[in-house]
């Protein structure tokens, strides 16, 4: 022990509360300060998401801070060099807004969709998305479309709520849990906190996963699994669910489209939607869904309206109506749909023994029947009936991009909430849980312009930029049926794109497919590199010509904190702040950080003044919209309306009067109120008096079965989370995808798709899930390219962000593919041998390391440790940009489709980027090749204003000028 | 008499590197620090870390373990680093058994890292002292910080609370009761170092389905009529004979 102590002793020492941003999971940290500089961060006893604990990428916050990669000045390419060469000289702000301000205003007065938006991250939508609308592109995304929309999609059309932000596993009251595919990373702290009480209360947890590492570690059975085929596995569990009648009958009675009948008239226009007794479902504009189907009662024998008095549907069965109709329920459709998929079947697919998958479905199946909660919290049903407890079935899942970054994943998904449904346990203790502000109506209201229409010159969007597709009348297309946006969101290729496909933008850009765009502004997301597919073509795209010596993509824009492989590629840069540095709000209107228990909001608030002339994006998009005199930013006589963001965040209402604005707590003129009232002027202290959260917790009554809970519903509309009050029924059946079948089979008036869209439509949009292989696997010779190759996040790293850290680059500096021993030594492989793994698409030279916890058709690497050499302000000689290597060189943006077009390497219902289907196969490199990473790079050098000193060795000591 | 530990329990412990990062944090500018980085940002960075986490596979392909091993400064009972060090700079204190290392007196020799069979010392090759796990000593007896926090920040940080802390010599406290109650082991022990930090094994629960569970007189086939009774034209013994 030295002096230190007592040297630091008469330091100022503060310590102030905020959230973290070293991952999407948004924690309460508390930042002790000695002499204004970071000394400890540590998570905030008081914040309901973590309560106290903090994880080893928040624990190394301070050198994110200070990092040498932080950009701190404006950057514009200079004149003559390349894209991607990284040669800028530093402007002034005042420069940079100039020259967006008179490129954005030409595109706005002319053609708005010139201008592209795309984020990396999906937290900052209220903004980002009011920004894109207001400025009148339809072209504006966050990630999801390359993450887990397919995981938002299939269970928001299936139960009205998902997992992640909107919803998730209630572990402290279940006890089964069952977690499939990788998902440690949504979401990290507050799952880890959850799983082990889980444990430690004796739970059972069964990780489904081709791969045992993080979470699945600690799992007490272990189910290897080919990747892709979790779809096969869950229908196979649902036709012994089904065949062992382990379903909970009452819970699909009263709370699903399961008894609901359905026509199956062969040659009707209604085939396949529910018979209803109203009106025609064309002129319904609402997107509640009237309940004005029928059952086939069990006891007079006959068709009943829904939940008639006395009457009690059959599940199962064949029924003619009056009038001749074939009728079947909604659930005898799902029997029928999963016979032949039995565990024999999926064994072969998925590589699980047929033991196993019975196993499986009984262990759900008589948990959730035999071990049932009973909790002593009255409530009252939609239908008025008055209910003395809740009750729970404790089988809990949790999934995430494992299953949803596959092209079926869509449907897996699907499968997936239908499973959970079939158990009982939406929404109810001990299964899922809904957070605020879900469940939603199936599908959501939000809606995109219907077409080109919307996008007016100097006119916000008429519509949302995202949306939730109810029918084929609310896709985004022209009259042809082509795509408005440049993604091709919302067309008939991905009619139910709701995040967008931000992985098809560069590449549709530089195509001019569907149109040529001039600005695309890039907010921290690392496009030239491992969020893009083909990374090596797209970056060739970012720096290509058109015959007149343009850029293909004329103007590039990229705002970030940090120099990455992206930022080389901008024409201009713009320095974000850190985490640590700013504002921001977790809103309601966005992805707030709800809790089961009822909303909750949060805020970030600066610890620490701007590094250099750092400024954060958000207050770009302020300084931008006033100055575009964007409606929303700008009083009626065209004068700026918002000093700042944090004046934004505290005045801006959705609409004048609404009393909804970015942030639900203390609201009212002194904070008396919450999620609706007048702006409050002292909103920000009393969120910073609270730490920095915001959090009603509701009545007992409201914390469960939200779909059909009066009390809850009610409240909710009066708060405004919803517009309607009605009942949200589970779709067990999918008549929203019926609809765009039946428009692709052109049984349905109105909309239809292209010709050569039409089969592609009729066959994935079935209203039932099924299984099918992944479209690449489709394409791909498996015999050549046998193996699946995976990647995962590591626990200690957040995608490309945490390379530049110090502490953290000791934990992962460079990665392997992990390939199982046997698979190794069939193609003479040695551990730590240099390999090349290649797929239809390219190869990447990488190390191989043994690995027994990999099944055997499956290699697989950490994501985003392979760095280009000097981005991030690394050495060129650093083991990240040596021996780290990129997955993404061998995965496929695109694939071919129908009559030599071309479709996104995604799921056809969705969009959603399929980053786990590419086939690869592996072989040594011979002893002659470089014991180096391939494909390389030209190195990057340092921009002005970012940190050259190259250190051979430092030591941070907090309140001695960072490092000793 | 005080012995302070951390018992470690594996059957939560995921692997996350909570503890490894919030330690150097918490140390780098503490009592301790600092906690040098050769070669940040180049080739090969390597620095000094009080705990580390250790990942390993356990048997073969489908019947795999992935074991995340958490190791810092076990705080024997026996520390063979005391003995050896040739100036007592490396000592044990009596009254809680915390090993520390008197930076003062440390002439960084590394007999000590030479006597420690669990490799849990580091020397610091620009202070030139022999560092190590303090157990947060600058945190435990700080009646600055609210009593929950004079813990080590390695403990306060675990997102599975898989690091326990306490006095393993009082029979009451929750470390010793957690090593009692789960079979609590510590590192080669045969090398009579008595390790004060204890490890906690991997627990399995089961749920065993008899098939007389499946067999239940309220499926709800029954009702929706799936087990329905045979048509009444499906062949019988009445079609075959007359008795």
């Amino acid at each position: 022990m030295t002096t230190a102590a007592t040297e630091t002793a008469a330091a100022t020492r503060e310590v102030k509360t905020t959230t973290c941003y070293m991952c999407a999971c948004r924690c309460g940290i508390r930042v002790h300060l000695v002499n204004g500089e970071v000394r400890y961060i540590d998570g905030n006893p008081d914040h309901p998401l973590n309560k106290g604990v903090i994880c080893a990428k928040g624990s190394s916050g301070i050198m994110k801070q200070y990092s040498p990669a932080r950009l701190t000045r404006p950057l514009l390419r200079k004149a003559g060099s390349e894209r991607g060469a990284g040669e800028f000289e530093a402007i002034s702000w005042e420069r940079a807004f100039a020259l967006l301000e008179e490129r954005l205003a030409k595109i706005r007065a002319t053609d708005p969709k010139q201008f592209a938006l795309f984020t990396g991250r999906d937290q900052m939508q209220a903004l980002t998305g009011l920004f894109a609308k207001q400025f009148g592109t339809p072209n504006y995304a966050a990630h999801g479309g390359f993450c887990s929309v397919n995981m938002a999609a299939g269970m928001i059309y299936t139960i009205g709520g998902s997992f992640w932000e909107f919803g998730g596993p209630d572990l402290e009251r279940a006890k089964l849990f069952v977690m499939m595919g990788t998902a440690e990373d949504h979401h990290s702290n507050p799952l880890k906190i959850a799983i082990s009480k889980f444990k430690r209360d004796g739970g059972r947890f069964i990780s489904i996963n081709p791969v045992r590492t993080g979470y699945s570690a600690i799992a007490d059975e272990w189910v290897p699994i080919r990747p892709g085929t979790d779809g096969a596995l869950l229908l196979a569990i649902i036709h012994e669910i089904i065949a062992q009648g382990l379903y909970d009958r009452d819970f699909l009675v009263r709370y699903t489209n399961a008894p609901q009948l359905v026509n199956v008239d062969p040659e009707g226009a209604r085939h396949g939607m529910f018979v209803r007794t109203e009106m025609d479902d064309a002129d319904r504009s609402a997107c509640f869904d009237p309940q004005d189907q029928l059952w086939w009662d069990r006891y007079d024998n006959r068709a009943v309206h829904t939940r008639s008095a006395g009457a009690d549907p059959y599940l199962l069965g064949e029924f003619r109506l009056e009038d001749g109709t074939p009728v079947k329920p909604a659930f005898q459709l799902l029997e029928e749909r999963v016979r032949e998929y039995t565990p024999e079947w999926a064994a072969g697919i998925t590589g699980v023994p047929v033991e196993t998958i019975r196993r499986l479905a009984h262990e759900m199946g008589v948990t959730a029947r035999d071990e049932k909660i009973e909790l002593p919290i009255a409530w009252t049903d939609s239908w008025g009936v008055e209910h003395e407890t809740v009750t729970g079935n404790p089988v809990a899942f949790h999934a995430m991009r494992g299953l949803a970054a596959h092209s079926n994943g869509f449907h897996t998904i699907r499968a997936l909430a239908i499973l959970m449904t079939l158990l009982g346990t939406i929404d109810r203790p001990g299964g899922f849980r809904h957070k605020a502000p879900f469940p939603r109506p199936i599908p959501p209201c939000a809606k995109t312009p219907k077409g080109p229409e919307g996008v007016q010159p100097d006119t916000p969007l008429g519509g949302m930029a995202l949306g939730w597709p109810a029918d084929p009348k609310d896709l985004f297309v022209d009259e042809n049926g082509k795509p408005v946006r440049i993604d091709k969101g919302f067309s008939w290729e991905y009619p139910l794109s709701v995040h967008g496909l931000m992985h098809n933008v560069i590449t549709n850009a530089w195509r001019g497919d569907p149109y040529r765009i001039d600005t695309l502004l890039v907010f921290m997301a690392n496009m030239a590199w491992n969020s893009a597919m083909n990374t090596s073509e797209v970056r060739n795209m970012l720096n290509d010509r058109d015959e007149n010596g343009e850029y293909r993509i004329p103007f590039l824009v990229v705002c970030d904190a940090f120099q990455s492989e992206m930022t080389a590629f901008a024409d201009l840069v713009l320095p974000d702040t850190t985490y640590l540095e700013r504002h921001d709000v977790m809103s309601m209107l966005d992805r707030p950080i709800s809790e089961y228990d009822g909303p909750a909001d949060s805020v970030r608030i600066p610890v620490v003044p701007p590094t250099g002339e750092c400024k954060p994006f958000q207050e770009v998009l302020i300084e931008l919209g006033s100055r575009l005199k964007l409606p929303a930013f700008v009083n009626s006589d065209g004068t700026r309306k918002y000093r700042d963001y944090p004046d934004f965040i505290v005045n801006h209402e959705t609409e004048p009067g609404s009393g909804i604005g970015f942030l639900a707590g203390w609201r009212g003129k002194g904070g008396e109120k919450f999620m609706r009232g007048e702006p409050n002027p002292r909103q920000w202290e009393m969120y910073a008096r609270n730490n920095c959260v915001f959090h009603y917790r509701l009545p007992p009554s409201y914390q469960y079965m939200r779909n059909w809970n009066q009390g809850y519903l009610e409240w909710a509309q009066r708060a405004r989370i919803i517009r309607y009050g009605d009942p949200v029924l589970i779709h067990i059946y999918s008549e929203v995808l019926q609809k765009f079948r039946l428009a692709a089979q052109g049984r349905r008036p109105g909309r239809q798709p292209p010709e050569h869209l039409r089969e592609r439509v009729a066959t994935y949009f079935d209203p039932l899930p099924f299984y099918y292989e992944p479209l690449e696997t489709r394409a791909t010779d498996t015999v050549k390219y046998p193996l699946n190759a995976v990647t995962q996040r590591p626990m200690a790293m957040y995608h490309s962000w945490d390379s530049q850290n110090a502490w953290l680059r000791q934990i992962h500096t460079h990665n392997y593919l992990y390939v199982n021993p046997g698979t190794a030594r069939n193609q003479g492989i040695h551990d730590g041998d240099w390999i090349w793994v290649e797929s239809m698409w390219g190869k990447v030279r990488c190390m191989a390391r043994y690995s027994e916890a990999v099944e055997p058709g499956t290699v697989w690497t950490w994501n985003a440790i392979g760095k280009a050499p000097g981005a991030w302000s690394l050495s060129p000689e650093a083991n990240e940009a040596r021996w780290g290597f990129l997955l993404n060189h061998l995965i496929s943006e695109e694939l071919p489709g129908a009559d030599g077009t071309r479709v996104s390497n995604s799921d056809p219902v969705t969009g959603q980027a399929g980053w786990y289907d590419v086939r690869v196969r592996i072989y040594k490199a011979t002893e002659d090749e470089p014991k180096e990473t391939w494909p390389r790079f030209e190195p990057l050098e340092p921009y002005p204003g970012m940190g050259r000193v190259r250190r051979l060795w430092q030591a941070f000591v907090a309140g001695k000028r960072e490092f000793k | 008499m005080t012995q302070l530990a951390l018992v470690i329990d594996l059957n939560v412990c995921v692997g996350c590197h909570a503890c490894v990062t919030s330690c150097k944090e918490w140390n780098t500018s503490g009592a301790a620090g600092y906690l040098s980085d050769d070669r940040p940002y180049d080739a090969d960075p390597t620095g000094c870390f009080f705990n580390r986490v250790q990942t390993f596979e356990v048997g073969a392909f489908p019947d795999t373990q992935t074991v995340h091993f958490p190791k810092s400064c076990l705080h024997c009972e026996e520390p063979p680093c005391v003995p050896v060090c040739p100036t007592g700079a490396s000592y044990k204190r009596a009254e809680d058994g915390i090993v520390l290392v008197d930076y003062d007196k440390c002439i960084g020799c590394k007999y000590c890292s030479w006597a420690c069979p669990y490799g849990v010392r580091e020397l610091d090759e620009h202070q030139k002292v022999m560092k190590k796990c303090t157990l947060c000593v600058d945190r435990i007896y700080d009646e600055k910080l609210p009593e929950r926090e004079r813990k080590p920040a390695c403990v306060l940080a675990c997102p599975t609370n898989a690091r326990l802390y306490g006095d393993i010599h009082d029979p009451d406290s929750q470390v010793s009761q957690a090593i009692r109650e789960n079979a609590g082991y510590q590192l080669m022990p045969e090398w009579g170092t008595h390790p004060a930090n204890h490890y906690l094994p991997r627990r399995k629960t089961v749920i065993r389905i008899h098939a007389d569970e499946l067999q239940r007189a309220d499926n709800p086939l029954k009702i929706d009529g799936k087990l329905p009774k045979p048509a009444l034209k499906e062949p019988s013994l009445d079609d075959v004979t007359s008795w």
